[in-house]
């Protein structure tokens, strides 16, 4: 039997505010709406930035592409700040687990010496192409425009941080100060890394702000990260006795995973608003793909020796068939 | 399994690794343009790495602490709003300084939100980028949780409906939209004294005592609970407040009249904006925590000047400005309460006169200026009031064009006497509420003539409500101002004795506490 508790119970003169009423139609309003729709200033803007006079502090015109409604990127996670610091909470709490797990039972010690080195190699230049990452969506997030796609960039730039800290301590777990150092130098200066390093330099002065959100969130997330931690970690390495490693990398897995609909809903949203915001779109996302192919195929290369080239081919291939779906052109 | 036995490492250099080891030097594209913001200010940085931390917090920390915290709030906002909280405040009154918050508070902390996120991308190091990301992040949370915490007062009670359409547009609101706008305008550096010293280090607690200390005293739990929860946030941005003074002043002895102009400049365009928060505890809180006095004495002229002592050594001098705030705090509430008096109809909170008891507080607590120049001005209000000719200014106010405060203020030392200063600008005359706004303006002119003053828009034609036509021979101006402001005139203005918030209020309590 349910039996329902009484409170006084009086009529609210309006169930929400009138930019959500206008909206959405006057009804209760969720937490996501109100903390995000409309809330950046768009009107009656104050003095030029004196870091950019060509533009107002808010400006639709930092990017080229073009939207009647720049509140139409709904996030289909409808993260706010409070949903996205518990849901990575959440996820924190069993990575902890996993990095007991991990050492409590010993498993990286079913790693073979060589199989350890490689997880190394391939794993420890990336805490600075996460770092590459971080500031690329810190700079979106600036630049944008509308809340709803600002605020999953800045989340996505804590994330990033996170990715590289996480390889930090898988790093420390696997070896020791030296693996990271070790790991710095053949991003500086090891030629297998160098064109990744230049194509992360090269997006860190891209000034398109949507050029570069695909770039980064769409296109080179969307290739490195099925083919490090799907491909390398989760498939070659567990099954080489590295199921440690893989659990370790597990938050990476599940992050790209619930970004791929983020970054899918904006593509989406963003190609469907126009023929030449479709263009744009397949423009970059054909180049930055191409030239992202290019950077990690002497990186599959350490990674998977004679299959590289079929592999980072399934990748890609994969890759180009989520794009079409969004309505891209490649 | 490799045997040698791991390094034993230290929380700093555990730390050092899981941030500013992840930086390189860039050597495909150049350093300055990666980073093309740092040196147009002309501040001076040889070495980033000199940068000390100022808390040393990971993203899994951070995740797991903020997450704790945000759990407690929101349960106990729900728990407020399901129990019709908003019915054990002292008084309705206290609700129309939520009206204010939420105007003005949120947006001021999302430019903050914007503003970091253009720092934490652009300071060319990692560990004051990182600094500035998770304040960047924060400062998101504060906007989000203000809005929550009082959103169900949206629900019933006027005026704060359509927040931040007004925002964008009300008179009053371009005061505290205009001062961050500024910071975010300004380059890197500039914005981080402006925000993260002059405002968050120096100021701070000059807003959070008024209005978390102000919730607890009138029964707000939803809103204190989130200045509580606020807090813990606040303390990490203080500190890194600091270490941004002390790391610009350590790099170069160049960077010294730099910084001090900055901070001259902040610490004034800070306290003029706190004359709201002045008004609010002096009149707007039905149960008072102190008077504003009070609180620039013990947060600005002891703990402030404290802070400013240990600056000393770097060659900082206390803001010349401070001479004149401390001859103002007697004044600057009460010369605000008595303009937004006298501008009713043109706000979208209520007004009131201070019943008795609360002119004696404010006699005893301003025993040298209340009952000299304002008693008998609300006097005379409450004989106009009871004369059925309640006392409403008609005319449009000259604003300040750098703070955008109406000519309100007084000659520091002529308390009759309202200070006008003026400055003629490529063939134009632009006015000021004091020397300091003047200096502001006179040292960056090209900036303050783009400001965007509500009055002028007004009489410019800017300001009418779409589809009014201002040449129609009905056309009222007032009117068309208000709708275009979205303002609801008789609901969400003019006094509050007779308001539908009164009745409300009072109706809701009964049926909450009553048998009626």
């Amino acid at each position: 039997m349910q039996i329902d508790l009484r409170t006084v119970s009086i009529k609210p003169l309006r169930n929400t505010f009138d930019h959500l009423a206008r909206r959405f139609g006057d009804k209760p309003a969720s937490r996501y709406q109100e903390g995000s729709y409309d809330i950046q200033a768009d009107a009656n803007l104050q003095y030029r930035p004196t870091w950019e006079p060509e533009h107002e502090l808010h400006d639709p015109g930092r990017t080229r592409i073009v939207m009647a409604d720049w509140y139409a990127f709904k996030d289909p996670r409808q993260f706010y700040y409070g949903t996205y610091t518990l849901t990575r909470a959440r996820q924190q709490e069993s990575a902890e687990s996993n990095f007991d797990f991990v050492d409590s039972r010993c498993l990286l010690g079913q790693l073979a010496e060589e199989d350890r080195q490689l997880a190394l190699d391939v794993l420890m230049p990336l805490r600075h192409a996460a770092w590459g990452a971080n500031m690329n969506n810190t700079g979106i997030c600036a630049d944008g425009y509308g809340t709803l796609i600002t605020q999953p960039c800045m989340f996505a730039a804590m994330d990033n941080l996170g990715v590289a800290q996480y390889l930090t301590r898988v790093g420390l777990a696997l070896g020791d100060t030296d693996a990271l150092v070790a790991g710095r130098e053949a991003w500086m200066n090891d030629d297998a890394w160098q064109p990744l390093r230049r194509l992360v330099e090269n997006t860190l002065v891209t000034r398109d702000w949507f050029e570069l959100l695909v770039a980064q969130n769409f296109v080179s997330d969307g290739l490195l990260y099925p083919l490090v931690y799907e491909q390398f970690v989760d498939t070659k390495l567990n099954g080489r006795g590295g199921a440690g490693v893989s659990m370790m990398c597990a938050f990476m897995t599940e992050w790209h995973g619930e970004m791929r609909k983020w970054s899918d809903a904006v593509i989406k949203v963003a190609a469907k608003e126009s023929d030449a915001n479709r263009a744009l779109l397949s423009e970059w996302t054909r180049t930055w793909r191409d030239r992202c192919a290019e950077a990690l195929a002497p990186v599959a290369d350490r990674a998977f020796g004679d299959e590289a080239a079929a592999i980072l081919d399934t990748v890609t291939q994969s890759f180009n068939d989520r794009a079409a779906k969004l309505g891209l052109d490649l | 399994m490799d045997m040698s036995v791991k390094k034993k490492l230290g929380l700093k250099e555990k730390y050092a690794l899981m941030t500013r080891d992840l930086g390189w030097e860039p050597s495909y594209e150049k350093h300055e343009d990666v980073f093309p913001l740092i040196h147009y200010e002309g501040l001076k940085i040889h070495d980033w790495d000199k940068w000390e931390d100022p808390f040393r917090l990971t993203m899994d920390s951070y995740w797991k602490y903020q997450a704790e915290k945000e759990r407690k709030l929101y349960a106990i906002i729900d728990a407020y709003n399901q129990n019709n909280g908003h019915l054990n405040v002292t008084d309705a009154r206290y609700i129309n300084a939520m009206k204010i918050f939420l105007s003005a508070v949120p947006s001021l902390e999302y430019n903050a939100h914007r503003g970091f996120a253009r720092l934490g991308r652009h300071m060319a190091g990692v560990g004051p980028q990182v600094a500035c990301q998770m304040q960047a992040i924060d400062e998101l949370r504060h906007a989000q949780t203000q809005i929550h915490a009082i959103s169900n007062y949206n629900r019933f009670y006027n005026g704060i409906h359509d927040w931040k359409h007004m925002n964008d547009r009300l008179w009053y609101l371009s005061v505290p939209k205009s001062f961050f706008e500024d910071a975010c305008t300004c380059g890197p550096f500039e914005y981080i004294i402006a925000i993260s010293f002059s405002f968050e280090y120096v100021l701070t607690n000059l807003v959070f005592v008024p209005f978390v200390s102000g919730a607890a005293y009138n029964g707000d739990m939803g809103t204190m609970t989130f200045g509580f929860s606020a807090q813990s946030d606040e303390a990490r941005h203080m500190t890194l407040g600091l270490e941004v003074i002390k790391f610009m002043l350590e790099q170069d002895p160049d960077n010294l009249p730099i910084v001090q102009k900055w901070i001259d400049k902040w610490t004034w365009r800070g306290v003029r904006l706190l004359t709201i928060v002045a008004m609010m505890m002096d009149y707007m809180l039905p149960k008072r925590v102190m008077s504003w006095k009070e609180a620039w004495e013990i947060y600005f002229e002891e703990n402030g000047m404290s802070l400013f002592k240990d600056l000393a050594r770097y060659g900082i001098k206390v803001p010349d400005c401070v001479e004149q705030i401390k001859k103002e705090k007697h004044h600057i509430s009460h010369q605000a309460w008595t303009t937004f008096y006298a501008a009713a109809p043109m706000t979208n909170f209520h007004t009131w006169l201070p019943n008795e008891d609360e002119l004696d507080w404010l006699s005893e607590k301003y025993p040298e200026t209340f009952d000299t120049y304002y008693r008998p001005r609300f006097e005379f209000f409450r004989e106009q009031a009871e004369k059925g000719e309640r006392f409403v200014n008609p005319n449009l106010p000259q604003l300040c064009q750098v703070c955008q405060i109406p000519m309100l203020f007084t000659e520091p030392d002529e308390p009759t006497q309202i200070a006008y200063r003026q400055v003629e600008h490529g063939g134009e005359k632009y006015h000021f509420c004091s020397d300091h706004c003047q200096h502001i303006f006179e040292d960056e002119p090209e900036k303050y003539v783009e400001a965007w003053l509500p009055v002028h828009q007004i009489m410019q034609g800017n300001c009418f409500a779409e589809g009014d036509d201002p040449t129609a021979p009905d056309f009222d101006p007032i009117a068309s101002v208000l709708k275009y402001w979205h303002i609801v005139p008789g609901k969400d203005n003019g006094d509050f004795a007779g308001s539908e918030d009164e009745k409300n209020f009072a109706q809701w309590r009964g049926m909450a506490t009553s048998n009626q």
